[in-house]
């Protein structure tokens, strides 16, 4: 008996779709097994992340500020890896942005009093900007030397770890906390809970402007990647980087752009999230979320819009996850996803065969 | 504060490097690329825990690590050797599975007290060598010793054996190792699973001998990457690995020790216990993972040696590899 595999030449076009809806339905079957086995009760465990991510208005809107940061970074990695560029940084990159934006407000780099109006889209730059910064040390590394961006990029989320845990334990420490004072208002941003005077169903609500910048982010990246020249060129390096060095693109550069661009977003994600869900900068704003975004990217299989419908689901698991017992359920279901999908991109590309007589032949 | 105690602690936490970059270099030498040690090591670390506490023996402990490491290893190996899959990908899968699994099977262990530890032993004759005695030979963990039997064991096996010829065939050219009938899969999946062991092997020396104890999460704390990254400043040669697990080890340990110093060259001492510059002491061994890949990276392109050909790629009998 062997087994092979033959590539598909006609795949029809809504094999792919159902293959990531399957893997989804095993990976769910497999961590409930898992959680049977460790003495768990997977039916409630699952009706729990139902009711605790969808039940009601309330948690659907936390659900969707969970989604928030997850879109932000699960599109910098859908970018980089569109190209076939491991960008692993995104953590260290959301950390780093979380930091700049910080830095508006703390250092300050704004007088006290600015009006939000201008507060806020210097938070988004200075959050962009020290996460493309980021980005672009794994990037000119790469491009120039040659040096694997995986190792980089994940060496680089310790040291950006470490670089918050420096200011929030030090200069910004307030009363000798591992947290930064609270930021004023104006440097939050509007939620749907603040609406609630005029309209008091929203009161409670805490979606903020966060959540637009995402789903902003994931059009102009859907366009610039199918409607633009850069984008098809980005496409063609990550299909065949042979063929894009005979139509001259220069890919060292492309490199760069796409990390510090990658950076930048993620970066932005760890702006929304300080000025959108802490209002302060401390160690543990992340519980991991640039590593979450690897995942989602995968799902969405580098779709921008895909990546939010794939983070609405992950906010949903991070969410509810956090009275799961035990603990590392959530990033045990996340890994057996990660593999689902990879078995599902099998079948996507291979009929797989099991010959009699070739094991002789 | 002195060199020779640092060293000597450097090489028991160098111990969990090396075996962990010798498994991965087993597994690349053989053209697959396993981005899975961290997950592997935490997977091994929490089942030799978790079985030394039930069993009471930590050399039981060390078996149960090896094994799950293996195991685990294997998702990976049938997702890349197998079914083609992208070996980046699923080597961060399995560090995500790897760690999951440890957090489910780790709940609770961290109250676990006290467990037997492996012994520590000290030579007789050769740690009485000056210098070199009281570094290495010291009242050191019984798996300290392991090591330095991997060491010259691992690069003889490479270099000068058959089975290790085979081995670097497989991972430069497969299809010619092919048509010498050497089995391609077969070999990847043993030294897959070889790597796994040795990664488990690395868990172990964490909670079993090193540093004893269950952290959670914390335990591995991003070694495995270290390791992977000293793959490539190694050139894939378990002698060059040796070098870098100790560098890394006294990193390390220098940077606990030297939070106990007061003056360093009559100047007073910035990263004194409490203070908030340590976090750029804690920076280091990351940062200088960056620096050696970026050495190793531009003395592999001077010297023309670099990763096996193959890494990274399936092998399909009968289709023009690249």
């Amino acid at each position: 008996m062997n087994l092979r595999l033959e590539p598909r030449t006609d795949t029809p076009r809504w094999f792919p779709a159902t293959a990531t809806i399957g893997a989804l339905v095993v990976a769910f079957i497999l961590s409930g097994f898992i959680i049977w086995l460790v003495g768990g009760d997977p039916i409630r465990s699952f009706t729990h992340i139902m009711v605790a991510a969808f039940g009601s208005v309330g948690v659907i809107s936390d659900t969707l500020v969970k989604a928030t940061p997850l879109i932000l970074t699960g599109l910098a990695c859908s970018l980089a890896f569109r190209m076939h560029l491991w960008n692993i940084g995104a953590e260290g990159q959301f950390l780093l942005g979380a930091w700049g934006a910080s830095a508006v407000v703390l250092v300050p780099i704004l007088p006290a009093g600015t009006p939000a109006i201008v507060v806020i889209p210097v938070m988004m730059l200075a959050g962009a900007a020290a996460g493309g910064a980021w980005g672009f040390i794994p990037g000119i590394l790469r491009a120039r030397l040659g040096v694997s961006e995986i190792i980089t990029t994940l060496m680089l989320n310790y040291v950006a770890l470490f670089w918050i845990q420096y200011w929030v334990f030090g200069p910004w420490s307030e009363g000798g906390f591992q947290q930064t004072r609270p930021f004023p208002p104006e440097a939050w941003l509007p939620r749907l809970t603040d609406l609630a005077a005029a309209f008091p169903v929203l009161g409670g609500l805490t979606v903020h402007l966060g959540l637009i910048f995402g789903i902003l982010a994931a059009t102009i990246m859907w366009v610039a990647l199918e409607r633009t020249r850069w984008g098809y060129e980005i496409r063609l390096i990550g299909d065949s980087p042979s063929a894009a060095r005979y139509a001259g693109i220069d890919i060292g550069r492309k490199i760069v752009v796409v990390f510090v661009i990658s950076g930048a977003l993620a970066g932005l994600g760890g702006m929304s999230e300080v000025g959108g869900v802490v209002h302060k900068l401390q160690d543990q704003i992340s519980p991991g979320y640039g590593f979450t975004a690897i995942i989602i990217a995968y799902l969405a299989r580098f779709g921008p819009f895909r990546v939010i419908v794939a983070s609405i689901l992950f906010g949903a698991l991070i969410l509810a996850g956090r009275e799961i017992q035990p603990s590392g359920v959530p990033a045990m279901i996340q890994g057996i996803i990660l593999f689902a999908l990879i078995g599902s991109d099998v079948l996507i590309r291979y009929r797989i065969r099991f010959d009699r007589h070739l094991a002789t032949a | 504060m002195d060199p020779t105690t640092i060293l000597a602690a450097g090489v028991g936490t160098g111990t969990i490097l090396l075996f962990a970059a010798i498994g991965e270099i087993f597994a690349e030498r053989s053209g697959v690329l396993n981005l899975g040690v961290e997950g592997m090591m935490l997977f091994g670390a929490v089942a030799g825990f978790s079985a030394t506490v039930t069993t009471g023996n930590p050399w039981l402990g060390v078996a149960v690590a090896m094994l799950a490491g293996g195991l685990l290893s294997m998702v990976h190996g049938v997702m890349t050797i197998h079914f083609r899959a992208d070996q980046v990908v699923s080597g961060l899968a399995l560090t995500f599975l790897g760690t999951g699994l440890a957090r489910v099977l780790g709940e609770g262990l961290s109250s676990a007290g006290e467990i037997a530890e492996l012994p520590r032993l000290t030579i007789p004759g050769l740690s009485e060598v000056p210098v070199v005695g009281p570094i290495f030979f010291h009242d050191q963990s019984v798996l300290v010793y392991v090591g330095y039997l991997l060491v010259p064991l691992a690069w003889l096996w490479i270099a000068r054996t058959r089975p290790g010829l085979h081995l670097r065939a497989v991972g430069e050219a497969p299809a010619a190792a092919d048509s010498q009938g050497i089995g391609v899969y077969r070999t990847r999946y043993g030294y897959v699973f070889v790597g796994g062991m040795l990664a488990g092997l690395a868990g172990a020396a964490i909670t079993l001998a090193i540093t004893p104890g269950w952290f959670g999460e914390l335990t591995v704390n991003g070694r495995g990457w270290i390791a992977v990254g000293l793959v490539i400043f190694a050139q894939w040669s378990p002698l060059r690995a040796a070098f870098g697990a100790l560098l890394f080890g006294a990193i390390f340990r220098l940077i606990v020790d030297i939070q106990g110093v007061d003056f360093i060259l009559g100047f007073e001492n910035p990263f004194k216990a409490g203070s908030s510059a340590l976090f750029f002491l804690a920076m280091l061994p990351y940062l200088m993972v960056i620096l050696v890949v970026v050495i190793g990276s531009r003395e592999a392109v001077r010297k023309r040696v670099g990763a096996p050909a193959a890494l990274g790629r399936p092998y399909v009998r009968g289709e023009r590899g690249a």
